[in-house]
């Protein structure tokens, strides 16, 4: 059996390491995609359809063709195809600068005939709507039903009901990297790309595929990844059309989004709305929940979200239906389906809570089966100082209000198969650990460093980590679901274990002690049974001789575990004259299985609490009814949270077990339903609607006068 | 076509203005599928008019002095990230990003003459004559600056590429102000936004640079 051993045991696990790669990121050193020169280099730019609805009757390239400095043009779309949203690939040019990849994107002209769109829900679900996607009658899917036990029986039981409709917006990734590639080929048959990717393995065999290539023909590389929250899985046509235009140019061709396109075709969370009745019994149990819920994923489908959630309802009906508008297709965003149903399901909790009279976090006490999360809620409960929140919504004659609010979320995360990693030691002393992962801020870079290093006895930085590239045949699953650090940890740390058993072995007879009897000390290693036997590990390394040790590892169940609870609390102050809300403070209580780098997690957790926020309170998608398109496809109408909006984060990274788990993800869940909470608590009016701007608190609040 | 072509087809006069400009706020809408053009709001001559005439011109970056050529529009960020010096070879500063390509993010952000300026915002003409300096010309040699070892030490940065923008753009806040407070460290840094939410390790790390000597 594997095992991370005790706290107490560890030297480097669980403390808090700085990043491996931090110095090359604060001197502007570290090269990420979109700052790849190659000698030579072309850039290439697509031109996107400014129409959400149209047949395509011609292209003509001739005139950007014929524009100096450009070297290739080609068609994306064939004439007689349909363009269905905003930003849909119409041509793609390659030429000497930027600038003029731009002029010629201006000089190609496109013969379009338009067609009738439709870019809200409400419009895709009005009668007489015209139907934009086949076989989808009122440009819906059919309904997903589920049922448990019985819901009308349900309600029977039921002391207090609740009926109401929760709505969370079109939210986009903004990653602040664009999705793009520098793509460059050997020749006819050897393909290199810079990818901005969550995934290496995942962009290197869909590159492939296109092609025609076997895999190995493909070299994929990223260093250093600006974001990806989900969005940045396989090359996309922008990758295809990177590597066309190199191979058509034979120059190195580097393609990235645009600010715009990024919000229009690069990825977005779904909406969601959810019409729910739900009710309890007198003593404060969940008993009935029924739900018709719809979202739009745009023109594809994948507008999922969850509910109930987290707390148990032993008799539930739901139903959900996807929605089809002329918009750019949704991708997985951190925690697909959770915020949004965290979201509807902790406003419930509390409107429940209400009528029943208690105290909403009694209510959820009685209700969340997770112990950890019981655990949570008190510790939670203290850091915010629960006792301080008004017992009654809206009290107080102040201009500023203030109160609080919970809200709770659930994440997998446990790792996978699939990872291969290599773990060298050198005669020099060196150690190279390897595998085919990436580090797309996370930091897993230097979790591989540390699980390596305390195998070793060694420092962190005494380890070269090489992740981030697919020449060395070393694969890894993409950076999603949570998943990487408990994929990759197993893998590495049997890999690390293997070789130090190679290099037990090697040094044992000058040590005149059984392998079994060797152990690594700081720097050293020496023998249990007799410690004044020891050599420093680069007199050990040093037996090695011409050779080094390599060895591979594998997956062991043993060393990880998915499943994390999380809980969080918000303060706020709303001005009841401007609408504005203030956060005051967040508390973040996450549970993260064993946390290989407290410092790097911590980071996470607040970086989920901060997408959280912007979420809450700043972010959605404005689409234009009358022209189809996207009003806010830039990053001054788009909100994403800034300074001024960041309140007092308390991560608390709550250990539980000794078994690795994933991250990323699960803390930006619980964040829009704690702060809807406390903005319900400060004002006494219930927005069930995201984001919480002013102009929607003051409505509110006119209304509840009125 | 050679380039030699492509400057007769220029210098003819065929003209190619018959095309309507861009689809227009509206236009879609139109209950009868009308015909609609995207692209072509110039023909390549009337761009080549306007746009193609360069200079030479010196720029003083991290006190290295660099010749390049550029446009009237090209700007100061192009020039640092994709600029070729007239010796051939890439002028290569690539730590400032481009990221919202209209003053909005701060990625950009460099110093130029004692001023923190969005270099997505600038011309590279109008930055003639003038002290650049960018992310990497911060440290001395392996000598970091006192808020790149902060941020280091903080973790104030997660995929780093807004990391940057935020080291050049507190560095500059520290000279203006050595021992700004938490409110101040927020307006300094207003111009900056970071989506990986590194923020309050930022606000650390720049507290802990106020507290050492940085000048
Ligand atoms: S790229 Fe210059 S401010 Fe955003
Ligand atoms: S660290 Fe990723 S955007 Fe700031």
């Amino acid at each position: 059996m594997e095992s991370w051993g005790e706290a107490s045991e560890s030297r480097l696990i669980g403390k808090r390491i700085t990043r491996l790669s931090g110095k090359d990121k604060v001197t502007g050193k570290a090269k990420y995609t979109f700052d790849i020169n190659r000698p030579g280099m072309l850039y290439g730019r697509i031109l996107r359809s400014e129409v959400p609805h149209a047949t395509v009757m011609g292209i003509d390239m001739s005139q950007a063709e014929a524009l100096p400095g450009v070297k290739a043009v080609i068609p994306l779309i064939e004439s007689g195809k349909k363009l269905r949203y905003q930003g849909q690939e119409i041509a793609a040019v390659a030429a000497e600068t930027d600038d003029i990849a731009k002029d010629a994107l201006r000089l190609i002209q496109v013969h379009l005939e338009a067609l009738p769109h439709v870019v809200t829900e409400a419009d895709a679900m009005a009668e007489g709507a015209p139907q934009i996607r086949e076989n989808w009658a009122g440009n819906q899917s059919e309904p997903s039903i589920n049922k448990n036990r019985d819901v009308a029986a349900g309600f029977e039981e039921a002391a207090v009901e609740v009926e109401a409709t929760y709505h969370t917006p079109v939210q986009t990734h903004v990653c602040l990297e664009t999705h793009g590639h520098v793509a460059e080929w050997e020749d006819e048959q050897n393909l290199t790309v810079w990818a901005s990717t969550q995934g290496v393995f995942g962009v290197r065999r869909d590159l492939a595929q296109y092609f025609g290539l076997p895999p190995n023909q493909v070299r994929v590389i990223t260093e250093h990844m600006g974001g990806g929250f989900g969005s940045k899985f396989g090359p996309g046509s922008e990758g295809e059309a990177a590597a066309k235009l190199a191979r058509i140019t034979g120059k190195a061709v580097k393609l990235m989004l645009t600010r715009k396109d990024e919000h229009l075709v690069a990825g977005n969370r779904p909406s969601m709305t959810q019409h729910v009745r739900a009710g309890a019994t007198r003593d404060g149990r969940l008993i009935a929940y029924d739900m018709r819920g719809y979202g739009t994923g745009g023109i594809s489908s994948g507008a999922g979200f969850v509910g109930p959630y987290v707390y148990h309802v032993p008799n539930t009906r739901t139903e959900r239906v996807n929605v089809a508008v002329n918009a750019g297709n949704q991708r997985a965003m951190r925690a697909p389906g959770h915020p949004q149903g965290a979201f509807a399901m902790d406003s419930l909790m509390d409107e429940l809570a209400e009528k029943l009279g208690m105290n909403p976090l009694e209510f959820r006490r009685i209700n969340d089966s997770s112990e950890v999360r019981q655990a949570q809620y008190t510790l939670g409960a203290q850091e915010i100082g629960w006792h301080r929140r008004n017992n009654v919504p809206g009290a107080g004659n102040g201009v500023k209000k203030r109160g609080m609010g919970v809200g709770s979320g659930q994440w997998g995360g446990g790792g996978g198969r699939g990872t291969e990693a290599r773990v060298t030691i050198n005669a020099d002393g060196t150690v190279e650990a390897v595998t085919g992962t990436q580090d797309i801020g996370t930091g897993i870079r230097t979790a591989i460093a540390i699980i390596v290093a305390e195998e070793f006895g060694l420092a962190p930085t005494d380890i070269t980590v090489k992740v981030g590239d697919s020449a060395p045949g070393l694969p890894s699953g993409g950076s999603g679901g949570s998943q990487t650090t408990a994929s990759v940890a197993p893998v590495i740390k049997t890999a690390a274990a293997a070789a130090k058993q190679k290099l037990f072995e090697h040094i044992a007879p000058l040590l005149e002690a059984p392998v079994a009897d060797l152990r690594v000390g700081t720097g050293i290693i020496y023998v249990a049974s007799d410690r004044t036997k020891t050599i420093t590990w680069q007199q050990a390394a040093g037996q090695l001789g011409m050779e080094s040790i390599s060895e591979g590892g594998h997956w062991a169940e043993e060393l990880r575990k998915g499943v994390v609870a999380g809980t969080q609390f918000a303060e706020v102050e709303v001005d009841t004259q401007t609408g504005a809300v203030k956060l005051i403070k967040i508390v973040a209580v996450q549970d993260c299985g064993l946390a290989i780098n407290r410092l790097t997690t911590e980071s996470q957790i607040n970086g989920g609490v901060i997408m959280g926020l912007g979420q809450a309170l700043l972010e959605e998608r404005f689409m234009d009814a009358q022209t189809g398109r996207m009003l806010n496809a830039n990053l001054e109408d788009y909100k994403i949270p800034g300074t001024f909006e960041i309140p007092e984060i308390k991560s608390i990274v709550f250990d539980t077990h000794r078994k690795v788990t994933g991250i990323g993800e699960p803390p930006c869940i619980p964040t829009p339903g704690a702060i809807a909470n406390a903005v319900y608590n400060a004002i006494g009016v219930r927005i069930r609607e995201l984001p919480l701007t002013p102009d929607r608190i003051l409505t509110a609040l006119a209304e509840k006068k009125a | 076509m050679s380039e030699k072509e492509k400057k007769q087809v220029r210098d003819s006069n065929i003209s190619r203005r018959s095309f309507l400009k861009g689809v227009g706020t509206g236009t879609v809408a139109a209950t009868v599928a009308p015909t609609v053009l995207i692209g072509a709001e110039k023909s390549a001559e009337a761009q080549m008019d306007e746009a193609v005439s360069t200079a030479k011109i010196q720029l003083n970056i991290n006190e290295k002095s660099y010749q390049v050529e550029v446009e009237a529009r090209t700007t100061l960020l192009t020039v640092l990230r994709d600029g070729i010096d007239t010796s051939g070879n890439n002028v290569d500063l690539t730590g400032a990003k481009l990221i919202c390509d209209r003053g909005e993010c701060g990625g950009c952000t460099v110093i130029v003459d004692g001023k923190t300026v969005y270099a997505c915002m600038m011309l590279a003409m109008d930055a003639q004559g003038k002290q650049i300096t960018t992310v990497e010309g911060l440290a001395d040699g392996d000598d970091l600056h006192p808020v790149q070892e902060a941020f280091i030490q903080h973790d104030a940065l997660m995929c780093g590429f807004c990391t940057p923008g935020f080291i050049v753009s507190s560095a500059a806040l520290l000279n203006e102000n050595a021992k700004p407070t938490l409110g101040e460290i927020k307006e300094g840094l207003s111009g900056n936004t970071c989506r990986c939410g590194t923020y309050p390790f930022i606000f650390d790390a720049v507290k802990t640079a106020s507290r050492k000597n940085f000048n």
